[in-house]
């Protein structure tokens, strides 16, 4: 009898630690049976695809010769790799992405401290920052190539009489980055705002009291406490200027040495009907983008998006 | 006035404690800073107008502004299923896409925001990295499956592709709304009794529902944007959307399309795009940051 009474309270512990994982385990299933549907739609729709274009890669499957399609190992990464038009178009994206990035990244700030700061007219300028960021690419890059378009263009009657802009390939290549800067300089834009008034206003008005000039201000302020929320930014345009497509599909069709990745890709798969060569591509892209993703979020330390949903 | 009635709050507060009357000649600076990002922003829109509202025959004149307004170019796209089907299947395809995505993304965006369940931080990083996915790396895959299951040129054939990408946004969008609603109201509710699912259902659900419609409108706006899957996995007008069918419109059909039509069809796709942005500014601008830098 004595040594039941000293286990009681143990007991309770153990009936409270049964009801309590109960409780547990219907929380943990019905976290799965949320998660469910929306999981199971995204691998079937991503991920078994990528597991199927690394499969495809390995074939050579040409639709136009369909009989002869067989496994050839890592013969199509060699065709590929070893060729001009897959570098060429490499360095056109490249320079696309880092240009079109940089200039957003001052183009954006400004922009956003402009929204900030400004006194007046504060809902108009957002509401107009807006429609860059909403209108369909496809739209944009429309407007874009018409007006450059000699004969018919505003632009390109400013331009000296006799020149096609989007013909000649350093200037495409520069109208087609001006035609991405137009279009996502805004979502850039209204990252930096976001970061930019999580900026407490005393620091500033500290650093004012001490003597900091605003442009001392801004660089040993605002740039410190905005690391993260421009690194997010710099990160997501990265990726995304990386897969142009849209706007050198419109305004050039890739023609004259301005395809991207992406274009080949497509090029590739429609014109050439060469599906393992293009599955070769589209696993190529996907490694460049995964590789510029880790370089930001181990490099430069940038959060990956949804890490502090984690933490919780 | 606006400014002050903004709910941003730290925005509101300084705008309230600002300047009782400001200097002329910072006002003019601003409102030349301004009218110059407006300027910016808008000039392209303008150009898109002016080539649909043009006179066929006046086309080529390169003039910013039409010398000649006429409605021709509407009509003539209204006229035939050249552009209307298009329109059409852009529309289905975007509503249904949105209002699946949005269903889902809002059960999953709870458990993630709300439940302690293990597979939660694999749930977290396998969406972000479906939005890193190139697509064009799931074009070509997709192209062959979806030949041989039989949905490609089809809407389910668009739909689909469209729910997996809109659904990593749509989650984190909707997570960033749901950790600000309130721990105590579900606390309450199951003091009172209500189980798991009645709390979802009648607790949470409506107090997210402003958070719910902005997820809608961006995934909207995705699915309304794409190009790249419209083209690639379609074939003919039964499931072409808009901007795809313009993106044929030009050289690559064997009939080129005049530049008014074009124009014209563009901005007949733009005008969702800024009542939108009109009517909802800040809910586009709260919902496309939230998940980027607080989450």
């Amino acid at each position: 009898m004595t040594t039941v009474a000293p286990r009681a309270p143990a007991e309770l512990t153990r009936i409270e630690r049964r009801r309590l994982s109960a409780a547990t385990r219907a929380e943990r299933r019905f976290g799965w049976l949320l998660c469910a549907p929306a999981v199971i739609v995204m691998a079937a729709v991503a991920f078994y695809p990528i597991g199927y274009a690394i499969y495809l890669s390995l074939q050579r499957y040409d639709f136009r010769f369909p009989q002869l399609t067989r496994f050839v190992g890592l013969s199509n990464y060699g065709v590929v790799l070893s060729s001009g038009i897959w570098w060429h178009a490499f360095v056109v994206t490249l320079i696309i992405t880092v240009v079109s990035v940089a200039v957003e990244l001052v183009l954006g700030m400004t922009f956003a401290m402009l929204l900030h700061y400004t006194p007046l007219w504060r809902a108009l300028v957002r509401t107009s920052i807006l429609i860059p960021y909403g209108i369909v690419t496809v739209a944009a890059a429309f407007s874009w190539q018409y007006a450059w378009t000699p004969g018919t263009g505003y632009l390109a009657s400013l331009l000296p009489a006799g020149s096609a802009p989007l013909t000649s390939q350093v200037q495409a290549i520069g109208l087609i980055i001006l035609a991405e800067i137009w279009k996502t300089t805004p979502f850039m834009t209204l990252l930096l705002l976001a970061g930019l008034s999580l900026v407490p206003d005393e620091l500033l008005r500290a650093a004012k009291v001490d003597g900091a000039s605003g442009w001392q201000r801004f660089t040993q302020v605002m740039l410190p406490l905005m690391k993260p929320a421009i690194l997010v930014a710099l990160l997501f345009r990265t990726l995304d200027a990386f897969r142009i497509f849209d706007n050198i599909f419109i305004l050039t069709r890739g023609n004259n040495g301005t395809g991207s990745v992406s274009i080949i890709g497509y090029d590739n798969l429609f014109t050439a009907l060469n599906l393992g060569i293009g599955s070769t591509i589209s696993v190529l892209i996907f490694i460049a983008v995964a590789i510029i993703a880790v370089i930001f979020i181990k490099g430069f330390g940038t959060a990956a998006p949804g890490t502090a949903l984690e933490r919780r | 006035m606006t400014a002050v009635a903004a709910p941003a709050a730290r925005t509101a507060a300084r705008a309230r404690q600002a300047r009782p009357a400001l200097p002329t000649g910072r006002k003019t600076r601003w409102g030349a800073a301004n009218l110059v990002v407006v300027a910016w922003t808008l000039f392209p829109i303008w150009w898109l107008v002016a080539l649909a509202f043009k006179d066929p025959t006046t086309l080529g004149d390169g003039s910013f502004w039409p010398n000649k307004w006429s409605w021709t170019s509407f009509s003539t796209i209204f006229h035939g299923s050249a552009f209307v089907q298009p329109l059409i299947n852009s529309i289905v395809i975007g509503v249904i896409s949105t209002v699946i995505s949005v269903v889902l993304a809002t059960m999953a965006a709870y458990a993630v925001a709300r439940l302690k369940f293990p597979g939660k931080g694999v749930l977290i990083g396998v969406s972000l990295m479906i939005a890193m996915f190139p697509a064009i790396s799931l074009v070509n895959p997709m192209f062959n499956i979806e030949r041989a299951i039989g949905l490609f040129n089809t809407w389910p054939g668009l739909i689909i592709p469209y729910l997996a990408f809109s659904l990593p946004l749509a989650i984190y969008t909707l997570s960033a709304f749901f950790r600000e609603i309130p721990w105590d109201l579900e606390k309450a509710a199951k003091v009172d009794g209500a189980s798991q699912r009645q709390i979802f259902m009648t607790v949470i659900a409506p107090l997210a529902l402003p958070g719910i419609a902005t997820t809608a409108i961006l995934v909207f706006m995705f699915c309304w944007n794409d190009f790249i899957f419209a083209i690639s996995l379609t074939s003919t007008n039964a499931a072409r959307t808009a901007p795809a069918a313009m993106g044929f419109f030009t050289g690559v059909s064997q009939f080129t399309f005049p530049i008014g039509n074009v124009a014209a069809a563009a901005v007949i796709i733009t005008i969702p795009i800024v009542l939108f942005v009109l009517f909802f500014q800040r809910r586009i601008i709260a919902g496309m940051t939230s998940g980027a830098v607080k989450g």
